[in-house]
């Protein structure tokens, strides 16, 4: 019998004015009792929206049904099949906006909690330590993949699974990516991601930290060393700024720095060797999942005012609601309809504050939203030690630059097809943040799948 | 892990190691740097390439032991192995062409300027190598740099050693003696850098410098290595370091350059309140 409640089973999680100051993880997950209650509401329907809903087609209704018998480890079993980070996905992925939006019981009430489902049945699996892992037959082929992100995490494993011989070449000294160096440990534990990329080890995925391909080698060379195949996900990590007066001043961090600092390099810790300025008043300027995890970081640093400064107004926030919600709890000042003029110093280069400028709503832009347009005369100062711009990042231009033969567009983003991932040249595949500039972890993880099945059917077509 | 082959200590706080690394050795030019990590929990912290050996694999840095991370690399022995270790990172300096030349290097500088200087004597080129030190215990690679030049002026701020002078007072004079010069290429503090570029601005000679900004991932993520040339914010990590010295804003490179002072300091206190081996290493 089904579980009619309009509602879902809530999920517990650390009260805002004590998560304000850790960076424990927010959300503390369902319980068994709690899941099975939910997965109840699933009505198993015919036609299975939500399927579709999902940039990597977890089989939704058969892991929920399965959750709802208490058979946790099938369910994990289940999403495996087709998800290669379901902790990750249980945790980030925009749920309302895919599978969950489209949920038919959504139509009256809320849908059913499917990431907090996956994210259960996942964590449950971990935890159990008995997810066994059978390593593939090896095929005999050889394949690279550039960036350990969430793209190449998901390519590297899907291919390993078929048997090819994987290497994952990753520039910085940990992989992971965005889900290391960017999403932050109270949203996303660190620990989950690293088990993540064990299994992915296990499988038989190798490693090769410390590695910039199109300085430590190119893509030709690569080739050269016998690998058949190549993917590139190397994502999105060049920041944007402002490109307004004073913005290189001391205290002005983008937001890349601002979170790899803190992230990456945990300088959120006590006597960590990586420096962070300990600021007071901290300005997020932005509007995105990024700009919210900059401030709620600041908070946790130990910030007294913390304000996110966004030239449109609330309804065009880009972050997902349940950031916005968990900042607003947290005690971050949101600033709606504010644009940055000029970063204020003093002699010493310090930042002092931040010349704002009162916007208002114009006509729609290409986007569809509507245009930010100044209100005259409407100028005043915002009073901080620092600023963080967080108005989105664009590809690195190392591999561009030394791939001769690989397209890219004006943007600076490689040229593949959507379906699988082909670029201009011959035996190269790219998707994620580096085709599309910056979206989502699970868009990535979608083009990575996608390419890692044209690559197999590349390297087959050959033979 | 990346193996210390051999270390040696080229002056009071400077030491030089030559590190097992094939994948940096392989592609490394002049004017290119690495980043390193001592430890699990260390900082990254870039270094410019002192040489490679692409045959033997490997890459030599030259450091001086002024924060926590150098120190702790400068308590690493030949054997010992580097955590992290990553390169070859930024442009190669553009050499190509280049006839006669003068190469400015300072103190921990002339580490850096010494590659350049011997990629250009070795391509045919006249090279008049000027390197300041503060005195003479703190002469550095004077044997090497003698080998990569045509003509060789080592000065010191104290003349304790020959002739007392700035670098820049070396350069006008060469300038004033009717050298003339396709390029000059400066290396070391931020400060003599500027003088230099002030120098050879009436000139109009090309002016090279070497930014060593602060940076964390040095692959063009994070911006905090960013400055100004010529109005346009850069990253020092993919659009340099070598830049052109005439159009750099040197006042706020410098300021930004001294960002975490008070937090080094911290760094290196406790460090020593660590361990005392710090301490007796040091002094």
């Amino acid at each position: 019998m089904a579980n009619m409640n309009p509602k879902k089973v809530p999920m517990p999680e650390q009260p805002a004015d004590v998560r304000n100051k850790n960076f424990e993880e927010v959300t503390l997950g369902y319980t068994p009792e709690m899941a099975i209650e939910e997965a109840k509401r699933c009505l198993n329907c015919k036609h299975k929206p939500c399927i579709s809903g999902c940039p990597v087609q977890v089989k939704i209704p058969e892991f929920i049904a399965l959750v709802a018998e208490g058979k946790f480890l099938e369910a994990a079993a289940k999403i495996k099949e087709t998800s290669a980070l379901p902790a990750v996905c249980g945790r980030v992925c925009p749920q309302e906006t895919q599978c969950e939006e489209i949920c038919v019981r959504g139509i009256k009430g809320e849908a059913v909690a499917i990431g907090r489902l996956e994210r259960f049945v996942a964590d449950y699996a971990r935890e159990s330590g008995e997810e066994k892992i059978i390593k593939p037959v090896p095929n005999g082929h050889k394949v690279a993949v550039i960036g350990a992100g969430p793209a190449g995490l998901t390519c590297a494993g899907d291919l390993a699974q078929l048997g090819y011989a994987v290497t994952v070449f990753e520039a910085l000294h940990t992989a992971g990516g965005v889900l290391m160096y960017g999403i932050p440990e109270f949203r996303l534990p660190k620990e989950i991601v690293q088990k993540e990329i064990d299994t992915l080890k296990e499988l038989g995925v190798t490693f090769v930290l410390n590695f910039v391909v199109g300085r430590s080698e190119t893509i030709d060379e690569l080739f050269e060393d016998g690998y058949e195949a190549v993917f590139i996900g190397s994502g999105a990590g060049l920041p944007s700024f402002m490109g307004v007066p004073g913005e290189n001043a001391n205290g002005v961090y983008s937001a890349n720095e601002y979170l790899t600092r803190i992230n990456l390099m945990k300088a959120y810790e006590k006597d960590a060797e990586t420096p962070i300025q300990h600021a007071h008043k901290i300005a997020i300027v932005g509007g995105g999942n990024v700009a919210m995890d900059a401030a709620r970081c600041a908070k946790r640093m130990g910030a007294e005012e913390v304000y996110i400064v966004y030239r449109r107004s609330e309804a065009e926030l880009p972050a997902r609601l349940e950031e916005i919600d968990h900042a607003k709890e947290e005690g971050i000042i949101f600033k709606f309809l504010t644009a940055p003029l000029e970063v204020l110093t003093d002699e010493e280069y310090n930042v002092t504050g931040l010349r704002c400028q009162q916007m208002e709503l114009g006509e729609p832009d290409a986007s569809g939203r509507r245009r930010p347009v100044p209100v005259e005369g409407s100028e005043f100062t915002i009073e901080l030690d620092c600023v963080i711009p967080a108005i989105g990042t664009s590809p690195n231009p190392l591999i561009r630059t030394t791939t001769p033969g690989l397209d890219t567009n004006r943007k600076g983003c490689i040229v593949a097809d959507d379906e699988h991932g082909i670029t201009s040249k011959e035996g190269v595949f790219a998707g994620g943040d580096a085709v599309t500039g910056a979206a989502t972890v699970i868009l990535a993880m979608g083009a990575g799948k996608r390419a890692a099945a044209a690559m197999d059917e590349y390297i087959r077509s050959k033979q | 892990m990346y193996q210390i082959l051999k270390k040696k200590t080229l002056n009071v706080n400077t030491k030089l190691m030559v590190i097992d690394a094939p994948h940096v050795a392989r592609k490394a030019e002049p004017g290119q740097f690495i980043i390193l990590r001592v430890d699990e929990d260390g900082e990254r912290i870039p270094l410019t390439i002192a040489e490679y050996d692409r045959a033997k694999g490997t890459v030599t840095i030259i450091f001086q032991e002024v924060g926590a991370t150098t120190q702790a690399l400068g308590m690493l022995n030949e054997g010992d192995c580097l955590c992290d270790f990553v390169g070859p990172l930024g442009r190669e300096s553009e050499l190509e062409g280049l006839k006669k030349v003068a190469v400015v290097g300072g103190g921990l500088g002339c580490a850096i300027a010494y590659p350049q200087a011997k990629k250009l004597h070795e391509m045919g080129c006249e090279v008049d190598l000027i390197a300041g030190f503060r005195s003479k215990d703190l002469i550095i690679l004077a044997d090497e740099m003698k080998a990569a030049s045509t003509n060789l002026y080592i000065v010191t701020d104290d003349g304790s050693n020959g002739r007392k002078a700035l670098v820049t007072q070396v350069l006008q004079e060469l300038i004033d003696a009717g050298n003339q010069y396709d390029a000059v290429i400066a290396i070391g503090p931020m400060i003599m850098m500027k003088f230099v570029c002030e120098t050879t601005r009436p000139y109009g000679i090309k002016t090279v410098v070497s930014m060593n900004t602060i940076m964390v991932d040095g692959t063009g993520m994070c911006g905090c290595c960013r400055l100004t040339v010529g109005g346009e914010t850069k990253f020092a990590c993919v659009d340099g370091p070598d830049f052109d010295g005439h159009l750099v804003d040197f006042d706020s490179s410098m300021r930004r350059a001294a960002m975490y002072k008070a937090q080094e300091k911290a760094a290196v206190e406790r460090r020593e309140a660590h361990c005392n081996l710090y301490k007796k290493e040091v002094e």
